[in-house]
């Protein structure tokens, strides 16, 4: 494996022999995978391949039953947490809170000070072009911005690991579209060690630098390979659809 | 609107009222009707204002009492599952408990003093407030429970940041219950022995055969009792403006 050669002493992130069972079932079946720093790996598979487990396994939300993960090199849970921003699918933005104070909230649980905490949000906010919309709660505002406010949330917990699950699942197709540029554009100016889960393919290929392949349950990886095109990416274009089909082709084999 | 429809219906009741009352049948000292209720609103205001603001102070501080025990309670059982499993049951039984036969125990214990009074009230008020408080601090969903976990959140932060707050609309629930019922609660820790107050005039309007008189009572009950349940339900609009239920017009 010329990953594991060339990779720094302590990996960002990486599973050996990661396995997880629910009762009878098996969700992940010995998950061997190391991440490179800095680089965003999308984790395609099909629906119930274990996907949403294998952030919470990295989050230390969950254990696994066999196999190790580890994040900068810990491997206890509360090490892990500490080392990773998780953003689950749904928003979950508090409706009393306005924008600026749901984004303030991820330092308010570091132990900073409400006001403080919204002092140190807004320049993000107005870096990201959110800047009118700081004041809006969440019921103002629309599927893409309350995303876009969930996301600032997990970048303002300062990790150095980002953990996004399905993050553009409950959005339409022209906002995703949207909201994927937006994506590859904030982690251009904020890079990341990141673990995108997906379903969509196009997705992936979109944000990407390396592209993981789940099979339906138990998951295991049945294709890893690297997006090599150049950013901002297009979804026109040949080369761009080659790694889509080949994706695609390792989620149907 | 609203409040045109109401004004109508109340309109409607008391002709009806009246009509009742009006009937060759039916006796004058078992129903009072609008008029000499309100000729004995107005010959014994003074007496019945006097004895109104007594009761007033019994509901208010009584509701208030019950309120900050029933906020505390709640957030100890939920935040401690065995507190929660242990004074369930028994928190559902203060409620059964049958009040009319406790005030005079109360009475005999405290004297004549506003503080049976106080007892009756928030033994009355503290279980819709600590149920529907309990309720609602459950109300949180579980992934954002998890989310704050995973954010480090401590428990007393997600308590403060996320429980508290989603089950702020249920403790309104709550105490908007209480804040009706709590005027019974005035009434029967007065019955049970009292100098003073609405509960005391009505029961004396009442031994005396001054039925305007209970009448007059009853009805300023009812309008403290509907005025306490307004006054929780405005401070519930300002606290949580975040979940209107109704669509701005």
């Amino acid at each position: 494996m010329e990953i594991e050669a060339e990779a720094p002493v302590t990996e960002p992130l990486s599973f050996q022999n990661l396995t997880r069972r629910y009762g009878a079932v098996t969700a992940l079946s010995g998950i061997g995978l190391e991440l490179r720093a800095q680089e965003l790996t999308a984790v395609v598979g099909p629906s119930g391949c274990g996907k949403s487990t294998l952030l919470e396994l990295v989050a230390g939300l969950q254990e696994p039953d066999e196999g190790t993960v580890s994040v900068l090199g810990a491997t206890a849970p509360a090490d892990r947490r500490a080392a990773c921003a998780y953003m689950p699918q749904r928003d979950l933005l508090l409706p009393w809170r306005d924008a600026l104070g749901n984004a303030a909230l991820a330092l308010e649980c570091q132990g900073v000070a409400r006001a403080e905490a919204r002092r140190r949000s807004e320049p993000l906010f107005e870096r990201f072009g959110l800047a009118e919309f700081e004041g809006v709660r969440p019921a103002g505002l629309s599927g893409g911005m309350r995303q876009r406010v969930a996301f600032l949330r997990t970048l303002l917990q300062g990790r150095p690991v980002l953990l996004l699950d399905e993050p553009f699942g409950a959005l339409d197709a022209i906002t995703r579209a949207d909201l994927r540029e937006w994506l590859a554009a904030a982690l251009a100016d904020q890079p990341r060690t990141v673990l995108l889960v997906t379903h969509d393919v196009e997705e992936a290929v979109f944000l990407a630098d390396r592209i993981v392949v789940l099979s339906p349950r138990p998951g295991r990886v049945v294709a890893d390979f690297e997006v090599r095109l150049p950013r901002p990416r297009s979804v026109t274009g040949t080369s761009f659809a080659e790694f889509k089909a080949r994706a695609l082709e390792a989620l149907k084999a | 609107m609203r409040f045109a429809l109401a004004l109508a219906l109340l309109c409607l009741f008391v002709l009806a009222w009246q009509g009742v009352a009006s009937l060759g049948s039916v006796d004058d000292l078992t129903l009072a009707s609008p008029a000499e209720t309100f000729d004995a609103l107005r010959d014994d205001w003074s007496l019945l204002i006097d004895n109104a603001r007594v009761t007033l102070v019994e509901v208010v501080l009584g509701l208030a009492i019950s309120a900050a025990a029933g906020v505390l309670f709640a957030v100890a059982m939920h935040l401690v599952r065995p507190l929660r499993d242990a004074a369930y049951p028994l928190l559902v039984g203060s409620q059964a408990i049958p009040v009319l036969v406790l005030a005079p125990l109360f009475v005999l214990a405290f004297g004549y003093g506003i503080g049976p009074k106080l007892a009756i009230v928030a033994l009355i008020c503290f279980f819709p407030i600590t149920v529907n408080l309990l309720d609602g601090l459950r109300s949180a969903p579980p992934e954002l429970l998890k989310l704050m976990h995973s954010m480090g959140a401590s428990r007393l932060r997600t308590l403060r940041s996320v429980e508290l707050p989603a089950a702020l609309p249920s403790l309104f629930t709550g105490l908007k219950v209480a804040a009706t019922v709590s005027v019974i609660g005035a009434v029967f820790g007065e019955w049970a022995g009292a100098d003073e107050g609405l509960g005391r005039l009505v029961l004396l309007g009442n031994n005396q055969l001054q039925t305007p008189r209970v009448y007059a009572g009853i009805v300023i009950l009812t309008v403290m009792a509907v005025g306490l349940f307004a006054l929780v339900a405005s401070l519930e609009r300002l606290a949580c403006s975040w979940n209107r239920k109704e669509t701005p017009a």
